[in-house]
C-alpha cells in the first residue's frame, strides 16, 4: 500500500511537470488584465481574439506554415529514396551515410543557424527565405529517414521481386507495392517533421530578415516589447493545434506505431 | 532441341562474387513436366530458380525458354512465374487484388480479370476468402493465394521454391495432392524445389538431385528409388547402409570383407535400405544400440565392425533388447548397385 502511494505521488509529479506549464499558459491567456501573469486577473477571451489581429503574427504564421509543410515535403522527397537505398542495398559507406543524415539532430541548431547566416546569407546573398527553407529541410530529414526506414524494415523485400515477376518494372514495383505499404510511415514522418519544423527556434533565430520571420521567433520579438497575455494565448492555440494533429494521426494511422 | 522443350539450361554458371554457387549446369525440361529439384541445404536450388526467373544474372551459360534465348531478358518480360517460399503476398491488397495484380498490369479487360481471378481462387479453394487481407489468412491459405497469383498469369513455366515447407504435416499432404492436381489440370510446366525426398518422389515426373552446385542424378522417381547413381543419392533416398567395393569385396572399416552373393561387374559400391538387411542370421554380428517400434516393423540400430547399420525386422518377431548381440547379413541380391560411390 505504501509503495502504491509513492508510485502515485511520482506519477502525479511527472504529470504536473509535463502538463502544469501548459495549464498555466492556458490560464494566463484567459486573463482580463494587461500583463502576462499567473494567476490571471479576471477572465476574458480578449487576448485570444487579439492574437488574430496582430499583423506580424499572421505573416510569421504563414511563413512557419510554409516552411513546415514544404520543408517537410522536401525532406521526404530526399528522405524516402535515401531510406529505401539504405534499407535495400548493401552500399559502401552506408553507415557513414546514416551518421551524416543524422547530423542535424546531433549538431546544436544554434550552430547550424549561425553557420548558414555567416557562410550563405551574408557572403553569398542567399535569400533568408531560401536559407530558412534549406535549414528546415535539413532539420527534418533525419526524422524522415528514420521513421521511413522503420516502416521499410517491416516490409519484406521479396514482394518487389514478386511484383517484377508479375510484369512490373523495378520502379513500377516501388510505386505499386512499396509505397502503398509504407504510406503510414511516410504520413507519420510528415507529422513529426511538421511539428518539429513548426516549433523550431534555434536554427531560425539567426535567419530572419525584413518581413521574414518564423512564428516562434516573432513571438520572442513581440514579447520583448509587449508583455501582454496574447503570447500566452498564441502558445495555447499552437499547442492545441499540435495536439489536434497528433490526435488525428493517432486516430487514423496509429501514429505511435511509427515513432 | 525438340519442339516440346520448355526450358533448357546450357552450361549455366551462377556466382555470388567469388563464390560459384552453380557450376556449368545442363538441364532440359519438357513441356508439361513436373520436375523436382532435390538436394541438401546450400546446394544451389534457390540460386538456380532465381536465375531462371531472371532475378539473378548468370556468370555464363544460356537459358532458353521454348527455344528462345532469354539469358539477358529482364525478369518482367520472361513469362515465368515464381512462388516464393515466403509467399511474398502484397500486404496492402486483398486476396482478390493480389491475384488480379499481374492481370491488371497487362491491362486485361475488367470482365476477363474478374473471371480469371474467380477461376484461379476456385482452383485453390479460396473463392470464399477473396475479400480478406493476407495478414488474415493462415500460412497454408497464403501459400495457395501465392499459387493462384502465379497460375492466373498462365506462365510458360512456374517455379516453386519449397512451396510446402512452411506447412504442417497434414496440410502438406493435402497441398501436395492439390499441387499435382492443379499441374495436371493446367498443363503448366513446373519446377519445384524441395529437400524432402518423399515429396519429390511422390510428385515429380522427374527428379533432379543436386549436390554442391551440380546435378548428381536426373531421373524418374522409380529410377532414383531403385537405382541411385551414387552413394550420395542413395543416402538421400533412404539407403542407410552404403559400402564401397574393392577387388570384388566390401570395403569396410574392418578391412575387405567377402560379399554374400554375386556382384555385377563395374559396380563401385552397394547400398541397402534397412528392410534389405537380413537380421538374425548371417556372417556379421552387431550390438543393438537402439530399437524403435514403427508399427509393422521394428527399426534397429546396430554397432558392428562394418560401421553403424540400420536394419528392420517384422514386429511379429521377438525383440532384441539393447546391448544384445545379433547376427546379420548384407545380401548382394537385395542391394542397389552403385556405379559411383561418392
Ligand atoms: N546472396 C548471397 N550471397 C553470397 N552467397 C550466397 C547468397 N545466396 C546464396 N549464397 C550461397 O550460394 C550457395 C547456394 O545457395 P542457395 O540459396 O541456392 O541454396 P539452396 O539449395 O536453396 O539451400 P536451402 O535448401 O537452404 O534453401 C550457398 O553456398 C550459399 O551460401
Ligand atoms: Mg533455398
Amino acid at each position: 500500500m505504501k509503495r502504491n502511494l509513492s508510485t502515485v505521488l511520482v506519477l502525479g509529479l511527472v504529470l504536473a511537470f509535463l502538463i502544469g506549464p501548459f495549464l498555466i499558459i492556458i490560464a494566463a491567456s484567459l486573463s482580463a488584465g494587461n500583463s502576462l501573469a499567473f494567476p490571471p486577473q479576471g477572465l476574458s477571451l480578449k487576448w485570444v481574439a487579439k492574437v488574430f489581429t496582430v499583423e506580424s503574427f499572421r505573416e510569421s504564421f504563414a511563413t512557419s506554415m510554409f516552411l513546415a509543410i514544404f520543408g517537410t515535403l522536401a525532406a521526404l522527397a530526399l528522405g524516402v529514396p535515401a531510406a529505401y537505398a539504405l534499407n535495400r542495398y548493401r552500399l559502401p559507406f552506408s553507415e557513414t551515410v546514416r551518421t551524416v543524415v543524422s547530423a542535424p539532430i546531433i549538431v546544436p541548431g544554434i550552430i547550424v543557424g549561425l553557420a548558414l547566416l555567416r557562410y550563405l546569407v551574408i557572403p553569398a546573398g542567399v535569400p533568408v527565405m531560401l536559407a530558412l527553407f534549406c535549414a528546415h529541410t535539413a532539420l527534418v530529414l533525419p526524422y524522415a529517414v528514420r521513421v521511413v526506414s522503420a516502416s521499410l524494415g517491416n516490409l519484406r523485400s521479396d514482394i518487389e521481386e514478386a511484383a517484377v515477376l508479375l510484369g512490373c518494372t523495378r520502379s513500377g514495383a516501388f510505386f505499386r507495392v512499396v509505397l502503398p505499404n509504407i504510406r503510414g510511415g511516410i504520413l507519420a514522418a510528415f507529422i513529426l517533421g511538421f511539428v518539429t519544423s513548426f516549433n523550431q527556434v534555434p536554427v531560425s533565430l539567426f535567419l530572419s530578415g525584413p518581413g521574414v520571420r518564423t512564428l516562434p521567433i516573432d513571438m520572442l520579438g513581440y514579447m520583448e516589447i509587449n508583455y501582454d497575455p496574447s503570447v500566452a494565448a498564441l502558445s495555447a492555440l499552437l499547442a492545441f493545434m499540435s495536439i489536434g494533429i497528433v490526435f488525428l494521426a493517432e486516430r487514423f494511422l496509429g501514429f505511435s506505431r511509427y515513432v | 532441341m525438340s519442339d516440346d522443350t520448355c526450358l533448357a539450361l546450357e552450361r549455366l554458371t551462377l556466382a555470388y562474387g567469388d563464390t560459384v554457387a552453380v557450376d556449368a549446369l545442363d538441364l532440359t525440361v519438357k513441356r508439361g513436366e513436373l520436375i523436382a529439384l532435390l538436394g541438401p541445404s546450400g546446394c544451389g536450388k534457390t540460386t538456380t530458380m532465381r536465375a531462371i526467373a531472371g532475378l539473378l544474372e548468370p556468370r555464363s551459360g544460356t537459358i532458353r525458354l521454348e527455344g528462345a534465348d532469354i539469358t539477358r531478358r529482364p525478369a518482367n518480360k520472361r513469362e515465368i512465374g515464381l512462388v516464393f517460399q515466403s509467399y511474398a503476398l502484397f500486404p496492402h491488397l486483398s486476396v482478390f487484388e493480389n491475384v488480379a495484380f499481374g492481370l491488371r498490369l497487362r491491362r486485361e479487360p475488367r470482365a476477363a480479370v474478374e473471371a480469371k481471378v474467380a477461376e484461379g481462387l476456385r482452383t485453390v479453394g479460396l473463392d470464399h476468402l477473396a475479400a480478406r487481407k493476407p495478414a488474415e489468412l493462415s500460412g497454408g491459405q497464403q501459400q495457395r493465394v501465392a499459387l493462384a497469383r502465379s497460375l492466373v498469369m498462365e506462365p510458360k513455366l512456374l517455379l516453386l521454391d519449397e512451396p510446402l515447407s512452411n506447412l504442417d504435416a497434414r496440410l502438406r499432404l493435402e497441398m501436395r495432392a492439390e499441387l499435382q492436381r492443379v499441374q495436371k489440370a493446367s498443363g503448366i510446366t513446373m519446377i519445384f524445389v524441395t529437400h524432402d525426398q518423399g515429396e519429390a518422389l511422390a510428385l515429380a515426373d522427374r527428379i533432379v538431385v543436386m549436390r554442391g552446385g551440380a546435378i548428381e542424378q536426373l531421373a524418374t522417381p522409380e529410377e532414383i528409388w531403385n537405382r541411385p547413381a551414387s552413394g550420395f543419392v542413395a543416402e538421400f533416398v533412404g539407403f542407410e547402409t552404403v559400402l564401397g567395393l574393392r577387388d570384388g569385396k566390401l570395403d569396410t572399416p574392418a578391412g575387405l570383407v567377402p560379399v554374400s552373393g554375386d556382384v555385377p561387374a563395374g559396380a563401385a559400391g552397394l547400398a541397402w535400405r534397412p528392410g534389405a538387411v537380413t537380421l538374425g542370421t548371417g556372417p556379421f554380428e552387431g550390438e543393438v544400440l537402439g530399437v524403435s517400434f514403427a508399427g509393422e516393423s521394428r527399426e534397429y540400430l546396430l554397432d558392428s565392425p562394418l560401421g553403424r547399420i540400420k536394419a528392420d525386422a517384422p514386429a511379429s518377431l521377438a525383440m532384441h533388447g539393447i546391448g544384445a548381440k545379433v547376427a546379420f547379413d548384407l545380401p548382394a541380391a537385395r542391394a542397389a548397385v552403385l556405379p559411383r560411390l561418392g
